[in-house]
């Protein structure tokens, strides 16, 4: 079984699987926003949307900055796009790695059972 | 079967990599701390990687330094802390001031390992750049990986 990197898929599926969240970013879509912007409009406390920004940046969808009082909320869409191909294959070079150093961890372990045997024989 | 291999960026400056072992920590420790080992792994065939060079003093304030065929690409730096056999703290010097420090931990439980490894970079600046960096100067190697992955993923997806 391969096993994905929870970040990328997981976090993505998370942050749009809830109807305020896909709500955001179609927003966020058409121009940036403040986060009383987005409470506002979504008749949202600013703790609630905060959590949902919150749930979004961490998915690498949104992005925010805060100016002064003021925190920004733009599309992180291409951002993500662009480390996900970089993580990918910084994965995928690590993987590599790792399977190599498998068979090194395999044999090293053999010539320790047969030393052990060697040592009590 | 192999075990799976998960990166995730946990901050704006840190990039985390974790990777389980079926061995004890000490073997795996080795692996990374001789160089006669380390160059087996490090540089994988698959990857059309081919080291010139590997030296490793490893110990605290001890250097190190990878060369490579072609270009004569080197990776260099520092140890800053070296505890057998549960973790190793080094510098990436090759990027200047950008680099990184990596701090790889072993931790051992029913006789295999989890390997983590965590890099901090002085800014999110210097992330994004190794990341693109690394994206333009490796795009070749890396088609090569795609296509050996992809043939791994399909052998793999069957099992």
């Amino acid at each position: 079984m391969v096993q994905y990197s929870r970040t990328g898929f997981d976090a993505s599926f998370a942050a749009l699987s809830d109807a305020t969240r896909r709500g955001v970013l179609e927003q966020l879509g058409r121009a940036d926003a403040s986060i009383t912007d987005l409470a506002e409009k979504f008749h949202m406390t600013l703790t609630g949307m905060k959590k949902h920004v919150g749930v979004l940046e961490q998915a690498g969808l949104v992005t925010t900055e805060k100016v002064g009082r003021v925190r920004t909320c733009k599309l992180g869409l291409r951002r993500l796009d662009e480390e996900a191909a970089w993580i990918k294959r910084y994965r995928q070079l690590w993987g590599a790695r790792f399977d190599e150093l498998d068979k090194v961890v395999e044999e090293l372990k053999r010539k320790e059972k047969v030393d052990g045997r060697k040592e009590r024989e | 079967m192999k075990n799976g291999t998960t990166v995730e960026r946990k901050s704006e400056r840190e990039l985390v990599t974790t990777r389980t072992f079926n061995g004890p920590a000490r073997i795996v420790f080795e692996a990374w701390t001789k160089p006669e080992l380390f160059k087996r792994w490090w540089a994988p065939k698959s990857m059309g990687m081919s080291l010139l060079s590997c030296e490793m003093d490893v110990r605290v304030g001890g250097k190190y330094r990878l060369e490579f065929g072609d270009d004569a690409m080197a990776f260099f730096g520092t140890y800053l802390e070296v505890t057998p056999p549960s973790r190793l703290v080094w510098t990436n010097e090759e990027g200047g001031e950008g680099g990184p420090v990596t701090t790889v931990t072993f931790e051992e439980k029913g006789g295999k390992t989890l390997l983590v490894m965590h890099e901090l970079y002085p800014s999110k600046e210097a992330l994004d750049a190794a990341g693109t960096g690394a994206a333009d100067a490796m795009v070749e190697t890396f088609a090569q990986l795609d296509e050996l992955l992809v043939t791994l993923g399909a052998s793999v997806g069957r099992s």
